[in-house]
């Protein structure tokens, strides 16, 4: 598959501006029960952990001088917005981190739990909860030091809203690594009738190619509230191996690593305003 | 991670991986049916299980730091390998351009306590249960949505249990871990055993080149030991081995030394043959043709050191399955002429190590067979050529018939000419 199905939770008496989408919510809950099978449906997501696994590991190693190869993320707090079934969720564990994945589709979380449960490990580190990013927004405000949306962005209603919310749960200098697929015509035609219609890649319907999120977009989104977009990086995959690797072109899928801003007590408001001013932009 | 199977390759398993980085915070089980095996200083007699370690083990084994409690104990090294045919005067040397050591002959003994004391220094990540042996396995299914554990359930004899997310078998080449995964076993059982001893030469020498000679019956290898001991490997008939065993020891000492300088093989048309092509070969290469060596001459032999074992080939179907994988003579079993039947363990090791440390370092599922099947790719490749060589080697030189006995004469004379061949080799 060339995308992950993530995306947060939708609150029952929802408002304008929640960044779930019901829609996109009953997608995920018809395949709850398949996260597991490495070579089924979800086979694209779990050999994407090859290159976001390596990719979220080294960035926070070269932003940390003080670990062990032994167990690398030890002591970082991540939370896996979307984790789904908690294909992301066990690799970042089992290197050391403590993670709290959130994902709104109850049964993703039941089988998350479930399937970590037999890791004495993991089952202390990783916390799931069924959730949205909103939800959660009150009650954890500036915990996380990470915050991982692999394949989410693209099912979220509300970008901005979403954006937002991960601003207010990340602590200052935290980071954000966000991947995603690009709204260009090559991936309409490979992303959506390809894998979709043609390979089977994708369960069929997935994807809305309207929801895709260009890589300026996303960019902008980030800087205009409070993050610094450090890296962008190109995705490929190869249906023939099953494979992923990294590629010059974000035109298919690309992973983003961005910063929240150092300044810790700046409402939004006046950030983002400072932040227009400097950049001399309305 | 539990590796079955205490021997030279389950034990360097275990402590390569302990002293990996990457495993730091893994826990592992080695299960050995035997005692624990460890030696400060070695007893005066050598014992007569011996192993031709070559310089890629060696730089495992120092990976893992064993190899220099192997250097202070006791080990061999040679530079320079003959090997000749009974029927003609054909023959190859071996030898490295820069005399560096070619190999080491090392007591197996010698190599279980130095992994023995390896692994006593990751103790906090390896446990050895000595005197274990599993009764019981039980499979995860692989549907995902069950609810029993998706790993794998090890029973001991003692009524534990142990699970985990990777069993690797390294119980020889009768392995019941294989068995119980149901991978299917090419085998055949040669009609030969061999016979080992410890023999202490008429005078002493340098003694650093290993000789092998490919009789009829099969080939007999002298290994070095020390200037004065080496160490024999004489494969050969059932009949023949059960007779050198209880043959006396005169009689043992002289048919050692008449197998290794007797011509009674050799026939004159072979031998013009043979003659014929070295001179041709020595015309277009000068330095294509060397001078065959005698071996050293033997004078006794070690009272209760001599003993038989059968031999036999086997290669399994797969290395991996989900959870499992197979290393060692669990995978692959071949005949000593080549030397490489430890080698071809550790060789393993190191592949699947370098996999599993790979995985660990990414988060992975240390059981998947993903990274599995990797490792399974990369040794098929390397060791079936290397077991059907032997294979075919050794049924090359099993028979005195003339047209074979000249293609394996020509071939070898050729081969030693060649430099390129024999740097492969």
């Amino acid at each position: 598959q060339l995308s992950l199905f993530r995306f947060t939770v939708k609150r029952p008496f929802s408002t304008s501006h929640s960044s779930v989408d019901s829609k996109e919510m009953k997608k995920f809950q018809l395949l709850a029960h398949k996260w597991w099978d490495e070579e089924g449906e979800y086979a694209a997501l779990h050999s994407m952990n090859d290159i976001r696994v390596p990719f979220i590991r080294d960035t926070l190693l070269s932003m940390n001088s003080n670990y062990h190869l032994g167990n690398p993320l030890s002591g970082i707090k991540i939370l896996d917005v979307g984790c789904g079934g908690g294909l992301l969720s066990e690799p970042l564990g089992r290197l050391g981190a403590s993670v709290t994945g959130i994902d709104p589709v109850e049964d993703n979380i039941r089988t998350a739990d479930r399937h970590k449960s037999f890791d004495p490990v993991l089952a202390k580190r990783i916390q799931y909860k069924s959730s949205s990013l909103e939800e959660i927004v009150e009650e954890s405000m500036e915990t996380f030091d990470v915050i991982v949306a692999s394949e989410v962005v693209e099912h979220v209603a509300d970008l901005e809203t979403f954006i937002k919310c991960c601003s207010q749960v990340l602590k200052p200098e935290g980071s954000l690594f966000i991947t995603t697929i690009n709204r260009t015509q090559l991936s309409y035609v490979l992303g959506v009738v390809f894998a979709e219609k043609i390979m089977g890649i994708v369960p069929e319907g997935t994807h809305e190619w309207e929801k895709f999120v260009p890589p300026e977009e996303l960019e902008s989104l980030l800087e205009s509230n409070g993050f610094s977009v450090k890296t962008v990086n190109g995705m490929l995959y190869n249906p023939l191996l099953g494979s992923w690797s990294w590629m010059e072109s974000t035109s298919l899928n690309y992973a983003v690593h961005a910063v929240k801003s150092g300044a810790t007590d700046s409402p939004p408001e006046t950030d983002t305003q400072q932040h227009s001013a400097t950049a001399g932009t309305a | 991670v539990v590796v079955s199977g205490g021997g030279m390759v389950g034990s360097a398993m275990a402590a390569v991986l302990g002293h990996d980085i990457h495993f730091h915070d893994k826990k592992i089980a080695l299960l050995e049916a035997g005692p624990r095996k460890e030696y400060d200083h070695m007893p005066d007699s050598y014992s007569n299980r011996v192993s031709s370690i070559s310089p890629g083990s060696a730089t495992l084994l120092s990976s893992c730091g064993a190899w220099d409690h192997v250097c202070s104990l006791r080990l061999k090294a040679f530079r320079r390998m003959q090997v000749w045919d009974a029927c003609s005067e054909a023959m190859i040397v071996f030898e490295k351009d820069d005399l560096d050591d070619m190999g080491y002959i090392v007591e197996n003994d010698v190599i279980m306590s130095a992994l023995t004391k390896q692994l006593d220094a990751v103790a906090d990540r390896v446990e050895v249960f000595y005197r274990s042996k599993a009764v019981g396995y039980t499979w995860p299914l692989h549907s995902h949505s069950c609810d029993t554990s998706p790993w794998v359930q090890v029973e001991l004899a003692d009524g534990r249990r142990l699970q985990t997310k990777l069993l690797i078998g390294a119980d020889g080449h009768n392995s019941v871990v294989r068995k119980e995964a149901e991978i299917t076993n090419i085998e055949h059982q040669y009609d030969q055993s061999a016979v080992v001893a410890t023999l202490h030469l008429s005078e002493a020498t340098d003694n650093n080149v290993a000789w092998q000679r490919f009789l009829p019956t099969g080939p007999i290898a002298l290994l070095p030991l020390s200037d004065t001991a080496s160490s024999l490997v004489w494969s050969t008939s059932h009949d023949h081995a059960s007779e050198l065993l209880t043959m006396d020891e005169e009689s043992f000492v002289d048919s050692i030394n008449s197998a290794f300088w007797s011509n009674i093989n050799h026939s004159d048309f072979i031998d013009t043959a043979g003659a014929i092509f070295r001179s041709a070969i020595s015309l277009l290469k000068p330095s294509g043709t060397a001078v065959r060596q005698l071996p050293p001459s033997v004078a006794k032999v070690d009272p209760e050191s001599r003993a038989m074992f059968p031999l036999g080939m086997g290669h399994a179907a797969e290395y991996v399955q989900h959870r499992v994988a197979l290393i060692g003579d669990a995978a692959h079993r071949v005949h000593p002429l080549a030397g490489q039947g430890v080698n071809l363990g550790f060789g393993d090791i190191a592949c699947l190590a370098h996999h599993l440390s790979a995985a660990a370092f990414n988060g992975s599922d240390l059981g998947s067979l993903k990274h599995l099947l990797k490792f399974e790719t990369e040794r098929q490749r390397h060791n079936v050529s290397l077991i059907a060589a032997t294979d075919v080697l050794k049924r090359l030189y099993s028979t005195t018939l003339a047209p074979l006995v000249l293609l394996r004469t020509w071939g070898l004379q050729a081969t030693n000419a060649l430099p390129p061949v024999k740097v492969r080799i």
